[in-house]
């Protein structure tokens, strides 16, 4: 290696490390930045997650007509149910409560006959796994950002933190997903009670995003504008497990 | 031979005045996209054994009839693969290097192809030279090819070579990351054409599948030939750039 070619390297080099620390601080300063970019992967996942959230804010999840709804949706596996489910579900899910707390004025505490007051709303949406199989079904409920405005939303909100009754199964999405119109607190699946196997009695529905950012026995929200006090704070259980925080592909 | 001790000196003296058969940037990516291409190739069949199954249209899933499957275990207990074993989950960091590597690839491939139209490599290496734009001259190259002749040594492609690097480079790499995209349920939420032209999310799945090994089929053979032209000097010139055909007396 002569020096000409050392020296235009080094340039190259230092130039190439320079832009990447700009680009994080754009990326971050404008919300671009996922909350597991860290490791080995953080230039995948912050590419992914910048170029979908500059592409994607706004646009909606495709719908399909009632004639393309899956004769029999496909429930995938779940854990055997908690004890605490199992009681709930003897007594018909009758006192699930969903409670919506953090950076809210109003903190609530709603059941399923309260959600289901509202006026209810309809999408015919796929349901694309990460393995690689997929189904369209009619889910029924409301979208979450109603319920975020019924709450009062504070302006520095930054995520919604979404779990499971069971154990370990949590989730959470920015705000464009949050307060996207698709984006379902969902009781309901083509026209019946959503089963349990599907999620029953309330899952959260986020149709741009793979199955597994639609948590299923949804109980619990929390509004905030960091996910650093969560489990791990890399976003959701799903990058503990080795998986990708955000799920849009 | 008296002057046999002077060859060696005097290819020496060409190897570096003669301009290199691939330049540096030629090297460069096609180092990279290789890499990119194993990572993708290996990431990709994990992620196939989470679902060793394809359908045709929008959806498919363990209670519908595959268009085919591949007769493997799989690594969910929920896919009747005929096996009674599950394999181990890898689909997280799959994912995560199958996403990171198509990045790169993309961002290396429009390296290539800016660089390539600037340069001259496109149309002076790739697009078929005048004399080799006839059929004759293509069904004589392959005629060629399927006895088994030996090509003369030359420091330019064939048109068969020529061809097929076009068609890799323009049509089953671009299919690749369009049908790849298809897939994704935030992309096509932006852009529905890119699915619904394919026939539907599972097409996509399938296509990309079939792509994947016809550029496995492409490297292989790539390979084959390589090793026919002489592996050594081959790979040597791609990867110090040294023209193989002058090199060896």
């Amino acid at each position: 290696m002569n020096r000409r070619t050392l020296i235009t390297t080094g340039l190259a080099a230092t130039a190439g490390v320079a832009g990447l620390a700009t680009a994080e601080r754009i990326a971050k300063h404008y919300g671009l930045l996922p909350p597991n970019a860290s490791g080995p992967f953080a230039l995948g996942e912050t590419l992914t997650y910048a170029s979908q959230r500059l592409l994607t804010r706004h646009s909606m999840a495709r719908e399909f007509s009632r004639g393309q709804i899956s004769p029999r949706p496909f429930p995938n596996e779940i854990a055997p149910p908690s004890d605490a489910f199992k009681s709930h579900q003897a007594a018909g899910f009758a006192d699930w409560q969903l409670s919506v707390t953090g950076l809210v004025d109003r903190p609530v505490n709603l059941s399923i006959a309260q959600l289901k007051s509202y006026p209810a709303h309809s999408q015919i949406t796929q349901l694309a796994c990460e393995e690689g199989w997929s189904y369209i079904a009619e889910w029924t409920g409301i979208s979450l950002s109603q319920i975020l405005d019924a709450a009062g939303i504070q302006p520095h909100a930054r995520y919604i933190v979404y779990y499971s009754i069971e154990p370990g199964w949590w989730e959470s999405v920015d705000m464009a997903d949050a307060l996207h119109p698709q984006t379902f607190l969902t009781y309901g699946l083509n026209g019946d009670d959503l089963p349990v196997a599907s999620g029953g009695p309330l899952r959260l529905r986020v149709p741009r995003q793979l199955g597994y950012k639609s948590v299923k026995f949804i109980n619990r929200l929390v509004v905030t504008d960091s996910l650093k006090g969560f489990g791990k704070g890399l976003g959701s259980a799903s990058p503990e497990a080795g998986y990708s925080w955000y799920a849009g592909i | 031979m008296a002057d046999s001790t002077s060859i060696p000196a005097s290819a020496t003296a060409i190897q570096d005045t003669a301009p290199p058969r691939h330049s540096a940037l030629v090297r460069l990516t096609h180092w990279i996209t290789t890499l990119c291409f194993f990572a993708l190739l290996v990431t990709g069949m994990e992620i196939v054994v989470s679902h060793p199954r394809f359908y045709w249209g929008e959806t498919g899933n363990s209670l519908t009839t595959p268009l085919f499957r591949i007769p493997i275990p799989s690594s969910r207990s929920t896919v009747p693969s005929g096996y009674n074993y599950v394999l181990p989950d890898q689909n997280g960091w799959s994912r995560s290097l199958h996403f990171q590597s198509a990045w790169i690839l993309v961002l290396t491939g429009l390296l290539y192809v800016t660089s390539g139209l600037l340069s001259g490599h496109l149309r002076r290496d790739l697009v078929p030279s005048k004399p080799q734009r006839s059929w004759q001259a293509i069904t004589t190259t392959l005629r060629d090819h399927l006895r088994f002749k030996r090509p003369t040594e030359t420091d330019t492609y064939n048109v068969l070579q020529r061809l097929t690097y076009l068609a890799v480079v323009f049509v089953l790499f671009p299919m690749a990351i369009w049908t790849g995209l298809a897939m994704s349920p935030a992309f096509v939420s932006a852009f529905p054409s890119t699915v619904i032209l394919l026939g539907g999310q599972q097409s996509a799945r399938t296509l990309h599948f079939i792509l994947s090994l016809t550029l496995t089929l492409f490297v292989a053979g790539h390979v084959v030939m390589v090793a026919l032209a002489g592996f050594k000097a081959r790979l040597l010139s791609m990867l110090t750039g040294t023209p193989a055909t002058k090199e060896q007396p």
